[in-house]
């Protein structure tokens, strides 16, 4: 029996746990049954051998109880191990799942992002295009204002060469008349006058011709290489222009406009429809301020426009070997307001009212004298006295 | 007869003397010249009743053609000089302005003077 016992205990997996019982009870089960036969079959032998039996019967006893400790210990530690395996496992079961979440988010957020990138591509795009768009049009802006003082700036050249090359008609008659007529000191001082007038068909028809080429520059979108310039030349040509530009525009407008040119500077290297836009620009602002001063009808006012322009040689900087021109559009307005003077040059600042500035201008100014020509352009103001804007451009 | 041409383009006087070089010769009309509108309303204020007729450019730096033409319709009344507006905008702003301020007339540049004589006889007749 207690074979088959252990048989069944060995063989099912459910009693394995029970198997320790056999091992602890089993030695004293079978120590204290030999015992009990000794004791029936021969108690003499039993009461010889008591002393030994006893302590045979207690080291069985105690075997169990050390069976049963040490048994119990490894069991805890088989289940403390099976459940870390457990708990391991389900970790591990949690982690791939939420590597396999985080790959999809990972997933989405770059599809996320790559879609926001080329959003935002196409926006810059599109602000790019905007911005060549508005920079154009600051130029045809500035170029509208210009078409006025250019009609007028050519009619006044047209009417000479029309006129002139008319008078030498009658003149080419009159004096042929005269050389029939045998009075050669008549038609030497008839031809002298057709010599005259010549002259002055020539001069007027190449002003046009100079105010046409300036316009087509100015609005050229491409720019410009730097040639040899007659920078007083060019600031006397953008004050006229926007002076009768504005004339044009606005019939109450009045303002006297001065020139002070050095005549020693030379011819300086510029890109000239770039220097023109600055100077046209600066030009139209300082007879804008004035004008709007002039709206304010204080007495006395006299809306004065200054453009002059200076050699800055050695005399004024000793240091400095290279050779610089400094132009100077000074106005008698309202100056600049303090609290704007840091953001003038800025893109789109303006503080004219809507529709009437681009906001581009003096950003543009900026842009081209410092990046374009490695000059430095600055406004020395006095709120309520004018304002005054320099440019300072190297001759190299 | 006494013109006063106003313009701010020196060329202008060379031009009305060769232009009008016959009537200058026979003294028919005698011309004087101004290059802005304060110059010629200093010429008025020294020549009283001088200039029978005055001719203005309207696009002038400092005092404007039009300025000038208010200027003389209200001071130089008795009797009030004819003034012809001649300007290199031939724009209807520029006309009714000049009309409203009491111009004689309105001619564009480049001028041309056949209409200019003819309307000058017209004038002084």
């Amino acid at each position: 029996m207690l074979g088959w016992l252990l048989y069944i205990l060995n063989k099912h997996e459910k009693f394995k746990e029970a198997r320790f019982l056999v091992t602890a009870i089993v030695p004293y089960l079978v120590v204290s049954f030999v015992i009990e036969v000794i004791r029936l079959i021969n108690v003499d032998l039993f009461n010889r051998w008591h002393s030994w039996t006893d302590a045979i019967q207690t080291f069985a006893f105690i075997w169990g109880i050390g069976t049963w400790i040490v048994t119990r210990r490894q069991r805890k530690e088989l289940i403390k191990a099976r459940q870390k395996a457990i708990e391991e496992e389900q970790n591990n079961k949690v982690i791939s799942a939420m590597k396999a979440q985080l790959e999809i988010d990972v997933a989405e957020r770059t599809a996320e992002l790559r879609k926001q990138k080329e959003e935002l591509e196409i926006t810059l795009d599109e602000l790019k295009a905007a911005q060549a768009q508005l920079i154009q049009s600051e130029k045809m802006a500035s170029l509208g204002e210009l078409t006025a003082g250019i009609a007028h700036e050519i009619q006044n050249p047209l009417n000479f060469v029309n006129n002139f090359s008319e008078v030498n008609r009658e003149l080419i008659t009159e004096m042929k008349h005269e050389i029939e007529s045998g009075n050669f000191t008549e038609a030497k001082d008839i031809a002298k006058d057709i010599e005259d007038n010549e002259e002055k068909i020539n001069y007027h028809g190449k002003r046009a011709d100079a105010i046409v080429k300036s316009m087509l520059q100015h609005s050229r979108s491409a720019s410009g290489k730097k040639e040899p310039t007659d920078i007083n030349a060019l600031a006397d040509e953008y004050l006229r222009l926007s002076y009768h530009g504005l004339r044009a525009k606005d019939k109450s407008f009045n303002a006297k406009f001065e020139t002070d040119f050095d005549d020693s500077i030379r011819e300086i290297n510029i890109v000239q429809q770039d220097i023109g836009r600055v100077l046209l620009n600066l030009i139209n602002n300082a007879f804008y301020s004035v004008s709007e001063k002039q709206r304010q009808e204080i007495p006395g006012y006299e809306p004065t426009i200054k453009v002059t322009t200076r050699r800055l040689g050695d005399r004024f900087d000793p240091d400095n070997d290279r050779d610089r021109v400094e132009i100077r559009v000074a106005d008698n307005g309202s100056g600049v307001p303090k609290k704007v003077l840091d953001k003038i040059f800025q893109p789109f600042f303006t503080t004219k009212p809507t529709g009437l500035g681009t906001g581009l201008g003096l950003s543009l100014s900026y842009d081209i004298i410092t990046r374009g020509h490695g000059g430095e352009l600055k406004v020395e103001t006095k709120e309520g006295e004018g304002a005054e804007f320099i440019i300072i451009l190297p001759t190299q | 007869m006494k013109i006063l041409v106003v313009d701010d383009e020196r060329d202008i006087e060379v031009l009305f003397e060769q232009r009008f070089r016959r009537e200058i010769k026979t003294g028919e009309i005698d011309f004087a010249f101004a290059y802005s509108g304060e110059q010629a309303l200093d010429y008025l204020n020294q020549h009283v009743h001088e200039a029978v007729l005055i001719l203005s450019d309207i696009n002038m730096p400092g005092m404007s053609g039009l300025e000038l033409l208010r200027h003389i319709k209200q001071k130089f009344s008795h009797p009030p000089p004819v003034v012809m507006m001649i300007t290199a905008y031939g724009d209807a702003e520029n006309y009714s302005q000049a009309m409203r301020l009491g111009a004689d007339d309105f001619l564009t540049k480049p001028l041309d003077f056949s209409v200019l004589k003819e309307k000058l006889k017209e004038k002084v007749q």
